[in-house]
């Protein structure tokens, strides 16, 4: 019996896997296992949250295998680690560790501002942000077996989230709308491959899943990251740079499950110590954010 | 009939999609209260301590239990962990089911693989084309519980014990429906 593996079904199979759950970006063995025990469904390995990137500077990398792979052994759900936009190499290293997923990421210092990363060459699947249908497609164009919008990482501020999403799921909608002999023309707008625009009117959605990214930091932001129609949240620095981790992060995940129960969300919500200190996306400079990396 | 899909983390939705496409109701089950006037019960795949720690959270161990002594229920990757006695390791169980697994056994994402599977419950249609994603092994089996299907190398990845099903695939990531049918037989 032949055992066919990489394909993009057992790509795109893992992340449907991940729905309606939380992704968790963790930088020690022991916040692995604290997001593990929360109910996290993956975790994200890397040697620094967003939120410290943003204030540490510098050119943000590949973080140390050794930090990775001890991360791996702590946990038993899958991790992803995150290689710099472009950065093959990098990402041939994390499929060497045997990372569940590559993120494709933007929160790193981008080593092509051309070019993204050709993925379909890999076994490993990827994730990659994007800011509006064209960004998605063209990232799934390149073999991205899943997607993310990319909100502002490490501000704790949810609105470039909303604005992401919206767009996202505002243009298929829009797009659901248009006669076929549109279709192109809309391709090209987009700058998406006419193919995925079409299967995307066909489907109603991205052919791949969806997630929430950059910004979310309490259970009502998460819910409402849910309710405007992704199909889970990642939390970077929201969890590991508040009050109470631990808690702040179970409370998360059952927001994400009881999405559309105000009851319970208001239950979760209660008593969760301080959020993480955000920064207000609107009185940043353009140069400081970082949704911007990526072509 | 009404089949319910443990909605708490995974892909429930796929499953519910399976499930219209057969023309059956399929409902979301996140709560005790949802199990109410249901004929059968999915526990889709997702991560098995995810849904796990959520059943324990909101009260569901038991009247899922309860459940599962009457009725159908088929559990997918996550949901064939969750309902055997044994996963060697410390994690909610639902032990309805009289077999042991062992989580990742086929190793990790870059050994996902699709495989064709011969399950002769299934009847016509040849071979049975598989998706196992970070797939678990059902590493044994005991009376009453009965092997369904191997992969090549005789590890177990299909088992049944009266009503119950535990697959260590995904059905719902096809476009078979064969086995979403098996299942459905079950809840009669």
């Amino acid at each position: 019996m032949e055992q066919l593996t990489g394909t993009f079904a057992v790509k795109k199979g893992l992340a449907q896997m991940l729905k309606g759950g939380v992704i968790m970006d963790v930088v020690t063995a022991e916040h692995a296992r604290i997001a593990e025990d929360a109910g996290a469904c993956a975790v994200m390995a890397l040697e620094r949250v967003p939120a410290d990137i943003r204030v540490q500077g510098g050119v943000a990398r590949m973080s140390d295998p050794d930090l990775i792979e001890s991360i791996m052994a702590a946990v038993s759900i899958p991790v992803m680690a995150k290689c710099r936009i472009g950065h093959f190499v990098e990402a041939q290293i994390l499929e060497a560790i045997g990372v569940d997923y590559i993120d494709e990421s933007e929160v790193l210092t981008p080593a092509d501002e051309a070019h993204h990363i050709y993925k379909h060459d890999f076994k490993v699947p990827f994730v990659c942000g994007c800011r509006n249908l064209g960004e998605a497609l063209r990232r799934i164009g390149e073999g991205a077996a899943m997607i993310r919008t990319k909100g502002e990482a490490g501000t704790g501020d949810v609105v470039e989230a909303v604005r992401h999403a919206r767009s996202v799921l505002g243009e298929i909608r829009r797009l659901q709308n248009k006669p076929d002999e549109e279709l192109m023309s809309y391709a090209k707008e987009l700058g998406a491959p006419f193919e995925l625009v079409k299967e995307v009117k066909e489907l109603g959605r991205l052919p791949v899943v969806n997630f929430a990214a950059g910004g979310v930091a309490t259970p009502a932001d998460a819910a409402l990251m849910m309710q405007l129609g992704v199909d889970g949240v990642f939390v970077g620095s929201g969890i590991f740079k508040s009050g109470d981790p631990a808690k702040r992060a179970a409370a998360i995940v059952k927001a994400v499950t009881h999405y559309n129960d105000p009851g319970i969300l208001a239950e979760v919500s209660r008593n969760l110590g301080e959020a993480m200190v955000g920064i207000n996306v609107s009185g940043m400079d353009e140069a400081e954010r970082i949704a911007g990396r990526g072509w | 009939m009404k089949i319910g899909v443990l909605a708490l983390q995974g892909d429930f939705a796929e499953h519910i999609t399976m499930l219209k496409r057969l023309g059956v109701e399929a409902v979301e089950v996140r709560l005790p209260v949802h199990l109410d006037g249901l004929d059968g019960l999915i526990i889709p795949g997702g991560e098995s301590t995810t849904i796990g720690k959520l059943s324990v959270d909101f009260g569901l161990i038991e009247p899922l239990r309860d459940f599962g002594r009457q009725q159908a229920v088929w559990g997918t990757c996550a949901g064939a962990i969750f309902l055997s006695k044994d996963a060697r390791r410390s994690q909610p169980l639902l032990g309805l089911m009289d077999i042991t697994v062992e989580r990742n056994a086929f190793g990790r994402q870059v050994d996902s693989f699709e495989a064709d599977l011969d399950i002769p419950e299934l009847g016509e249609g040849g071979a049975y084309h598989a998706v196992f994603i970070r797939a678990p092994i059902i590493e044994s089996v005991s009376n009453p519980a009965r092997i369904l299907s191997a992969v090549s190398d005789g590890r177990i990845v299909a088992a049944q014990q009266g009503k119950l099903l535990a697959t260590s695939f995904h059905p719902e990531l096809t476009d078979d429906d064969r086995f979403h049918r098996y299942f459905l037989t079950l809840t009669k």
